[in-house]
């Protein structure tokens, strides 16, 4: 073997043209060259400093034993959903510095000009859609309710607490393959869709597609068996006493999001694997000759990609109705009906999928079919923001930074919901699909929805996770930001593509739409700054952890389980499992008096062992998926040996689970017991001050 | 609320008959504001040039209208709810009310109303503006095959026996029916101020009809995204009168033939302007004769691998 074929097969595809600054060497004189391979580079660098960083300030302070057995081999769902939430909030600062360099680009785009050169304009929309989606919106919401839901009904864990971290494992490692793409270039220009035959191998021939399609597969096979997960815990965890029509909205919605995630994500698993045989074994199933078919593709895609929609947004809805029936002092209204109308979406959400190409030729009248069912969708959640507000209605409403987020979701929600009846109706969809319009719309839906949500969810259960409250003052800065921003950055949009825009466009000659380019920039970097905001609130807070302190656990007079618990909850989260006789039990306890009480019969609790098989399966999924996308076979090889020997090692493992005695358990809780009664009853009024100690006077009381 | 296509003189094309919404005026005065600065190219259908244009105008201001009836009250009496009820003493607390038949009946009613009257209007606009339909009032056909290159328009007149790049030329009197494919990826047609888009797919034909009110410039493009140069993927529809079309005509059939050596300058990535560099010609890429098969041969499904 030379040394040349050595290379080759050490190697792979892989050369010097993968740098992010070959261009410059390249192309020498050309500035847009230097340029974008400046920022390219820069990007680059961020990310090898950033994990060089990271590396010696572990082992500076010798964290990284603590960092092994505390987080990575760790199966608490508490903390599998702490790391969850913390890869969103990575991946959202990479999403948001993308946004804004497009945002950028297009406001100095007229007459065919602009900074970016078309490449790196498509690499742009084409990352940040794929991250926001399956990075941060995905990561968070499963993170939200990894934490949130097994305390809402009372359980330990979730039912398979090995596979919750296989699910982060595989999330992680789609996340590290796209970071990685910044160093080793290419990632693909198809957009978040993927549609072929543009990303087949006759098309776009380098690595671009395969990282795409390899970080996809990884977070849908990560998500789906979340899916299985979260529904199976919600069937079989429950407290006793906790009935389905007892549980807290939030886990409703998560069972409605895990049951979407079961039957929408292989969907989307087959159509990459399909695009992966055709890239990779000269199949046919999406190419344009030989039989291929790219409509096959644009089904198979959208029958993942509406319920995928859903999934976002329903665990969202969660929250709202969470913080509104909190924050308003008040049983959520409509119960029932926000469980029916969750439902109801739900299984509306599979018949919709054709919306997504109502202009691909089909018949008007399944056209009009498609339409209708769409707009079907409209009634359920219409009723569910009238649900919210009537919540609100002869409550006890305090405005706080959850409550922001959720009064900005609903009145900016129903305009994208406008607009999302504007495009089920296929002949005014002629006019604006694939246009600015469109990416108003769900910018819309994603924004207020599902990133609103979750960052009330964060603000909210925060002080449960870590003990301490974040600041108000930055968090209202952050939100009242994020409002402002969404508006300035995507209201201009739905003109911009009502004048006939397409989304995706790196260039323009239309001098009309200068104007509201520059508007949707300045909305961009007020974004920019609301996140800001949020990274210094959690810098001051962290700061001043000691008087915002709320060990006692329950800072908004919380109405369900997991407010009843310590905060942060002990590993098996409640010493005794409690017993359920209604809705919003922890209301009820508080105002019966029988919160804060000792149990009489105490047991040995037992939880699962740290396992490492979630990190070796994410590890050797990334590797085996970098081998893929750069044709290192030996690499492949290796890390699926590597993995199916790890699957094979730890079914042997006998020793899983772990015993903490009830005199443990009980010690710990006496203490606790006994520092919160020391403590005296705050009052709403204080809920946002230093007074906050995290036990709560009922609001009820308080009125009486 | 007429629902045919009986609108080709755009006075009599039906206002909407609904209140339009706030939010709808706004859009509509933004766009005209923006609408001077284009240099007689018509670029949106909120300002309409054809029938099409003006019945999807016409439908979407009634929609916005519809939903006004929700997006309103909940606009208002959402801060108005966090208001009144803040937290304090008052006597409205009820802390334990949480249904009622009243609110139930409204709240599931109202937006069920609205689904079912905008449904009424969805299905009946969704048939009537079907793309694939001739439209029953415009004038006679003009047959235009176009086919979409990476990244350019070809448009074949097949009854002229002529072809255009980037540049669609029709008499106002008639409507134009398209014909669509793509010779490579996936490509979305899309004229915005004379009507609907539709895609083009290789190995597929797709159809679409569009007619004019009057002469004018409308900008057309292609809107799904296809790799470098596809913000440049862009042409101009002209509607002219009838006569100046017999002399566009004639001037075309004086340019070169669409030999195989354009046909293959064509297939490769690259700008009209460039294909018309390469060709050695000036713009607009013209050509007097085309191979009468040539949109046939291109949309059949591909047998063998393409290069
Ligand atoms: C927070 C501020 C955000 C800004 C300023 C922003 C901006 C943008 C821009 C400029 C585009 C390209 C539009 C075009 O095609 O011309 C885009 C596309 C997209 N964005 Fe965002 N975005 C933001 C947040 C989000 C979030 C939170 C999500 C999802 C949860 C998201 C999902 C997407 C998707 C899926 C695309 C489509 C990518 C494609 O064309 O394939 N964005 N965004």
């Amino acid at each position: 073997m030379t040394l040349h074929q050595f290379l080759d097969t050490a190697f792979g595809r892989l050369g010097w043209d993968a740098l992010p600054f070959w261009e410059i060497v390249r192309h020498p004189h050309d500035g847009k060259a230097w340029l974008n391979g400046l920022i390219a580079s820069g990007a680059a660098s961020l990310v090898v400093f950033g994990a060089l960083a990271v590396v010696v300030m572990l082992t500076r302070r010798r964290w990284w034993r603590s960092l092994w057995s505390g987080w990575l081999t760790s199966v608490d769902h508490k903390k599998i959903g702490i790391m969850y939430v913390i890869l969103a909030l990575v991946m959202l600062a990479r999403g948001l510095v993308e946004a804004t360099f497009m945002r950028a680009h297009q406001a100095t785009a007229l007459n065919d000009t602009g900074f970016l050169t078309p490449e790196h304009f498509g690499e742009f929309f084409t990352t940040h859609g794929t991250i926001m989606i399956f990075f941060v919106a995905m990561p968070f919401l499963t993170g939200l309710i990894n934490y949130v839901m097994p305390l809402q009904i009372g359980a330990r864990d979730v039912s398979f607490p090995v596979l919750n971290s296989i699910s982060l494992g595989l999330t992680a490692a789609g996340a590290a393959l796209v970071m990685v793409s910044l160093v080793l270039m290419p990632f693909s220009t198809g957009g978040w869709s993927g549609y072929p035959p543009y990303t087949e191998r006759s098309f776009n021939p380098g690595a671009g597609p395969d990282y795409w399609i390899w970080a996809v597969t990884l977070s849908s096979l990560g998500s789906t068996l979340t899916g299985i997960n979260f529904s199976v815990t919600v069937y079989k965890e429950r407290a006793p006493g906790m009935h389905f029509f007892r549980m807290p909205l939030f886990c409703w919605t998560a069972l409605c999001t895990s049951i979407l995630m079961i039957f929408a994500m292989p969907p989307l698993t087959v159509a990459t694997a399909l695009l992966a045989l055709d890239r990779y074994a000269d199949f046919h199933f999406f190419t344009n000759d030989l039989g291929g078919n790219m409509m096959n593709y644009a089904n198979l895609f959208w029958l993942f990609g509406h319920p995928e929609v859903y999934i976002l947004i329903l665990p969202a809805f969660g929250v709202y109705s969470e913080v509104f029936t909190t924050f308003s002092g008040k049983t959520l209204y409509g119960y029932r009906a926000l469980v029916l109308a969750t439902m109801c979406i739900a299984v509306l959400s599979f018949g919709v999928w054709m919306h997504h190409f109502f202009t691909m030729g089909q018949s008007a009248e399944l056209n009009a079919v498609f339409g209708i069912s769409t707009m079907l969708i409209g009634i359920p959640t219409g009723v569910k923001i009238f649900d919210w507000m009537l919540t609100m209605y002869r409550g006890q409403v305090r405005l706080t930074v959850p409550m922001i987020y959720a009064l900005g979701f609903i009145m900016l929600f129903v305009i994208g919901g406008t607009t999302g009846i504007v495009l089920a109706n296929p002949s005014v969809d002629y006019q604006v699909h694939n246009t600015l319009f469109l990416v108003a719309h769900f910018h819309n839906m994603l924004i207020p929805g599902t990133l609103f949500g979750m960052l009330a969810g964060y603000t909210m259960w925060f002080p449960k996770a870590f003990g301490f409250r974040l600041d108000e003052i930055w968090g209202r800065r952050a939100a009242l930001g994020w409002i402002a921003g969404f508006v300035l950055a995507f209201f201009p949009l739905y003109g911009l593509g009502l004048l006939g825009m397409p989304r995706r466009l790196h260039a323009y000659v239309e001098p009309a739409y200068l104007p509201f380019t520059v508007v949707a920039l300045v909305g961009t970097l007020l974004i920019v700054a609301a996140f800001a905001c949020l990274c210094v609130q959690l810098w001051v807070s962290v700061r001043d952890r000691d008087h915002l302190s709320v060990r006692a656990g329950d800072p908004w007079d919380g109405r369900t389980l997991e407010w009843a618990t310590s905060a942060p909850p002990p590993e098996y989260n409640f010493p005794v499992v409690p017993t359920v006789e209604s809705k919003d039990p922890f209301t009820h306890e508080k105002l019966d008096g029988k919160a804060l009480q000792s149990p009489d019969d105490w047991q040995d609790i037992e939880m699962p062992r740290n396992a490492a098989l979630g990190l070796v399966l994410g590890l050797v999924g990334f590797l085996g998926c970098f081998g893929l996308v750069w044709y290192m076979w030996w690499l492949v090889v290796l890390a699926a040996l590597a993995g199916l020997g790890a699957v094979i090692a730890r079914s042997f493992t006998r020793n899983t689970t772990k015993t903490i005695s009830a005199d443990e358990v009980r010690a710990q809780y006496m203490e606790w017991l006994e520092n919160v009664r020391a403590l005296p009853l705050t009052v709403r009024s204080q809920e946002s001050s230093r007074a906050n100690n995290g036990r709560a006077m009922p609001v009820m009381k308080e009125q009486q | 609320m007429p629902l045919t296509l009986a609108v080709r003189d755009r006075k009599r094309s039906p206002e909407p008959p609904v209140a339009i919404s706030r939010a709808a005026s706004a859009v509509a005065v933004a766009a005209l504001v923006a609408l001077p600065g284009c240099d007689g190219i018509h670029i949106t259908f909120l300002d309409p040039q054809g029938p099409v244009a003006a019945q999807q105008r016409t439908h979407f201001l009634i929609i916005l209208g519809m939903m006004a009836i929700i997006v309103l009250p909940v606009l208002v009496l959402t801060p108005w709810l966090a208001f009144r009820y803040r937290y304090g003493k008052h006597n409205a607390y009820k802390p334990d009310w949480n249904f009622s038949w009243k609110w139930e009946v409204l709240l599931w009613g109202t937006p069920a109303v609205i689904v079912v009257v905008l449904g009424v209007f969805l299905w009946r606009n969704t048939i009537a503006l079907d793309p694939y339909k001739p439209l029953l009032t415009s004038g006679p056909p003009i047959r235009v095959q176009a086919i979409g290159y990476d990244w350019k328009w070809l448009f074949i007149y097949p009854d002229l026996g002529i072809a255009t790049v980037d540049e669609l030329a029709f008499p106002v009197g008639g409507q134009l029916a398209l014909d669509l494919t793509s010779q490579t990826v996936m490509q979305a047609f899309f004229v915005p101020a004379l009507g609907s888009q539709i895609y083009a797919m290789s190995g597929m034909v797709t159809h679409l009809h569009l007619a004019a009110d009057a002469p004018g410039r409308f900008r057309g493009r292609n809107t799904q995204y296809n790799g470098m140069d596809f913000a440049q993927q862009r042409f101009e529809a002209v509607a002219m009168r009838a006569d100046d079309f017999d002399a566009w005509v004639q001037k075309v059939r004086e340019a070169g033939p669409l030999d195989s050596r354009a046909r293959a300058i064509l297939a490769a990535q690259n700008t009209a302007q460039e294909a018309a560099q390469n060709l050695g010609v000036t713009m607009p890429l013209r050509f007097g004769s085309v191979p009468p098969d040539m949109f046939v041969q291109t949309s059949q499904p591909v047998a063998a691998a393409k290069p």
